[in-house]
């Protein structure tokens, strides 16, 4: 028997995409049951309180959590995330109501032996709900009481061997496509890196000591499954710098129609024969590919890596073999200052596991120190790029100039020159100045 | 419900204090195929919606079922999906970044034999519980937030929205006939946790009343500071107020300089702002993430406001749906939806996706409006 009425959210338990609601209250059901005896930490009811407070939020529009609250574990600024409801006497089990981070694995490959013990440790712990996972990446369990957060990470970090995520102004939890685990196209070990970068910068992802958020997301090609361009204040994209594997053989196979496009994601439609020319030449962004005598030629030099004809044919054509990354910094969504897409900083870096990354995280803390040092309450790198200007960016990341930093160089010549720039510098003398021109 | 302890003392809290472990090493947890063939995969093929083959170096082949699931998972969900693992992927499986759940097997019979078992299995609501799909040129799963159901700032739900909209393009995430990959974002207010602003349909939740000032406790619960320098516009300043005879420190809102992002309730929470009335949904559309063929893009506002109207939203549904009908019918293959839009220009998508084109939709926001203005004779009639 519900303990709420739900007729609005009850709705959404019809129709094929798999309910929420209709998940929330079988986990009612099993803590009101308790076949296995738990002696619940935090209210029992609580999935049901959850179901009244949102069933009030569809009735009148409007959110009923309260603002945030400062609660976590000891020594740590982040990781959790304090929440109340404002309706705590209707919603008692929900008046207190906590968000946990857990840091998820890189490429968020699981055994169900661990994802069982998370299941068990916030099953009693916290309220059963999680997110499989928040948009940064982390593993989210929404909803415990405080007493509890100090007991949740004892047993993350002694039984389950696992950490928290960051939340607040530090490093957020880093976050992976799967790269070389399952993806033919991964120009270097994501996974790797990420986990490494992860735990090279644990004092910044649980202490925070930044301006605001910094993401880092790592891409293992330009296809950009994990979104680093768009989101991440440092963004690590996988890519190659010599020539595109070509197999003819199979070139062969797909314009004779043997083997399907694009791996066959276009299979739902009569798209009519497969045309090497229109669907792949004629479609390259810098037009460096041809189609002539049953052979495909790709001037490399001219490739900007695109991916399009590698997606196309993935049996034919593969990246090539001198891999590595390119960096991009100050992506965002619009807070505060309009959205930005990530610049690009480094065009190459070798991905290189023998000696730490240390080329990568160079980059990494030399922006840091300038960003910590002059970015704004609540500014995200990107703004602080708007603001100082990416040149300042490029000298505190120590990496040289380079024309693929820009689209196109600048339209206006206010240039900023510096003293040491001009011969002479700027000190001069006006009495020496007037001796030439009389006032 | 007496209290259990798991070994944490407070009086004593470094003693035995784990911290700064990180996360498992991702190592624990690859499927024996996964680990064998790590960064020595071939290629791969789609062989039927939802159904992925990576074919390695070695000749090893690896099948790969995807089920979309709500991203709100309760234990008991997620140990029915351990259940599935263990009954066919030994054990194993992952999340994708767009919160779909993968099975990897050894044989294309046992993928095929999983697909079938995983849609077969429903809600007592009448859902599906796994329902296989979101691969290649259709819809995934869509990214997302709280929305109401866990956070303090949000304009509109999050879970119920996607839930709506995935209803109507359901057919869509079991089929592959799009042009190309059409990736639905959704986030329930402006700061956006997610990559909704680079997504091929966006659903944003905004709020349209400048916040209300709750003068008496202000002082106590912010930093006046902190709240004037929070607005991007520069439309809060301080100012004291006389109420009932008792000065206040407070702050003043000037409305007409308000874009309602809702920064200044994040940093003061004695400056609200969302209502009933007020709050409600920006569709955006055209953005991706891709560098193939055509650079990363933003998504632009095609939809100013469409009102909250839960629990099905369908007009933002309904308007969801023209869209993704006109892409579908006009694109040409491997067109993204933006690309298409910049094709046959934004003057011909607002028609031919039977959209009402208002002064809302001409930016108005610092430099960036002025790049999107046209300047060229070059548009159409």
């Amino acid at each position: 028997m519900a303990k709420h009425k739900t007729p609005l959210l009850d709705q959404l338990e019809s129709g094929p995409w798999p309910s929420f609601v209709s998940d929330i209250k079988q986990e009612c059901d099993s803590r009101a049951k308790n076949e296995k005896g738990i002696e619940f930490q935090i209210p029992a009811d609580c999935p049901d309180d959850l179901l009244g407070v949102l069933e009030l939020s569809y009735k009148d529009g409007e959110t009923h959590w309260k603002h945030g609250g400062i609660v976590g574990v000891f020594g740590y600024g982040g990781g959790v995330i304090g929440r109340y409801c404002d309706q705590p006497e209707m919603f008692p089990g929900v008046a207190h109501f906590h968000t946990v981070r857990v840091n998820q694995p890189s490429g968020k490959f699981y055994t169900t032996e661990f994802l069982r013990q998370l299941c068990d440790l916030w099953e009693f712990r916290g309220s059963g709900l999680t997110n499989m996972h928040g948009a940064t990446g982390d593993i989210v369990f929404i909803g415990t009481t405080t007493p509890q957060l100090e007991e949740i990470f004892f047993e993350l970090t002694h039984n389950l061997n696992t950490d928290l995520g960051g939340s607040g102004s530090n490093l957020r939890t880093p976050a992976t496509c799967m790269g070389m685990s399952r993806c033919e196209f991964a120009c270097y070990d994501t996974q790797a890196l990420c986990y490494d970068m992860t735990n090279e910068y644990q004092d910044e992802l649980h202490r925070p000591a930044f301006p605001y958020k910094f993401k880092f997301k790592f891409d293992g090609c330009p296809n950009g499954c994990v979104a680093s361009i768009a989101r991440s204040d440092f963004s690590v994209i996988g890519t190659w710098r010599d020539a595109i594997r070509i197999d003819q053989k199979a070139v062969a196979g797909y314009v004779g129609g043997e083997i399907a496009p694009n791996a066959g994601a276009h299979a739902g439609r009569d798209w009519g024969k497969f045309d090497i020319q229109k669907e792949v030449i004629d479609l390259c962004p810098s037009e460096c590919m041809s189609y002539e005598g049953g052979k495909l030629a790709i001037n490399d030099k001219e490739c900007v890596r695109c991916m399009h004809c590698i997606n196309t044919m993935p049996q034919a054509l593969r990246i090539g073999n001198d891999r590595g990354a390119s960096i991009f910094v100050g992506a965002k969504a619009p807070i505060l200052d309009g959205a930005q897409m990530g610049s690009l900083l480094v065009p190459f870096v070798k991905v290189d596991a023998d000696n730490e990354y240390r080329e990568i995280k160079d980059v990494v803390e030399g922006i840091w120190d300038l960003w910590m040092e002059e970015g704004k309450n609540r500014e995200r790198l990107g703004e602080t790029m708007k603001r100082m200007g990416f040149n300042k960016i490029i000298e505190a990341a120590g990496v040289p100039f380079d024309s693929r930093q820009v689209q196109e160089p600048r339209t206006n010549p206010y240039i900023f020159w510096k003293a040491e720039d001009v011969e002479g510098g700027w000190d001069r003398d006006i009495s020496d100045y007037r001796k030439r021109h009389k006032l | 419900m007496a209290f259990i302890s798991s070994g944490y003392n407070p009086a004593k809290p470094m003693e035995n204090r784990i911290t700064d472990i990180g996360p498992r090493h991702f190592t624990d947890f690859l499927p024996p195929v996964i680990k064998k063939n790590f960064g020595k995969w071939l290629y791969h093929e789609i062989l039927e919606p939802g159904v992925l083959m990576h074919k390695a170096e070695s000749g090893d082949e690896v099948y790969t079922v995807r089920c979309g699931g709500a991203r709100l998972m309760t234990v008991t969900h997620i140990r029915e999906i351990c259940d599935v693992a263990d009954k066919f992927a030994d054990g194993h499986l992952r999340f994708t970044t767009r919160n779909n759940i993968e099975f990897m097997l050894e044989s294309k019979d046992k993928a095929l034999e999983l697909k079938k078992y995983l849609n077969a299995q429903k809600f007592e609501g009448g859902s599906y519980k796994f329902p296989v799909g979101g691969t290649g040129a259709g819809v995934t799963n869509i990214v997302h937030t709280q929305g109401w159901v866990h956070c303090h700032t949000p304009a509109t739900d999050a879970s119920g929205t996607v839930k709506a909209t995935m209803d109507v393009v359901f057919e869509e995430f079991q089929n592959m006939r799009l042009p190309a990959p059409v990736r639905i974002s959704m986030a329930c207010c402006l700061n956006m946790c997610g990559a909704v602003h680079c997504s091929d349909i966006a659903i944003l939740g905004i709020h349209r009343k400048p916040p209300m000032i709750d003068n008496k406790i202000l002082d106590n619960l912010c930093e006046v500071p902190l709240a004037v320098a929070a607005c991007p516009t520069g439309a809060i300043r301080p100012t004291k107020i006389e109420i009932d005879g008792q000065k206040y420190n407070t702050v003043a809102v000037k409305e007409e300089r308000c874009m309602f992002c809702g920064n200044c309730y994040t940093m003061c929470p004695a400056m609200p702002l969302a209502d009933k009335e007020g709050d409600g949904i920006a569709l955006m559309v055209g953005g991706k993430i891709s560098n193939r063929i055509t650079k990363p893009a933003f998504s632009k506002v095609v939809v100013p406001f469409i009102p909250n109207e839960p629990p099905r939203w369908p007009t933002m549904t309904a308007v969801i749906k023209k869209i993704l009908d006109a892409y579908s019918a006009d694109a040409r293959k491997y067109e993204r939806l933006g690309d298409w839009a910049t094709r046959i220009g934004w003057e011909r998508f607002f028609e031919k996706c039977d959209l009402e084109f208002s002064e809302h939709l001409i930016d108005d926001f610092r430099d960036p409006a002025y790049y999107t203005w046209r300047q060229t004779t070059q548009f159409k009639f």
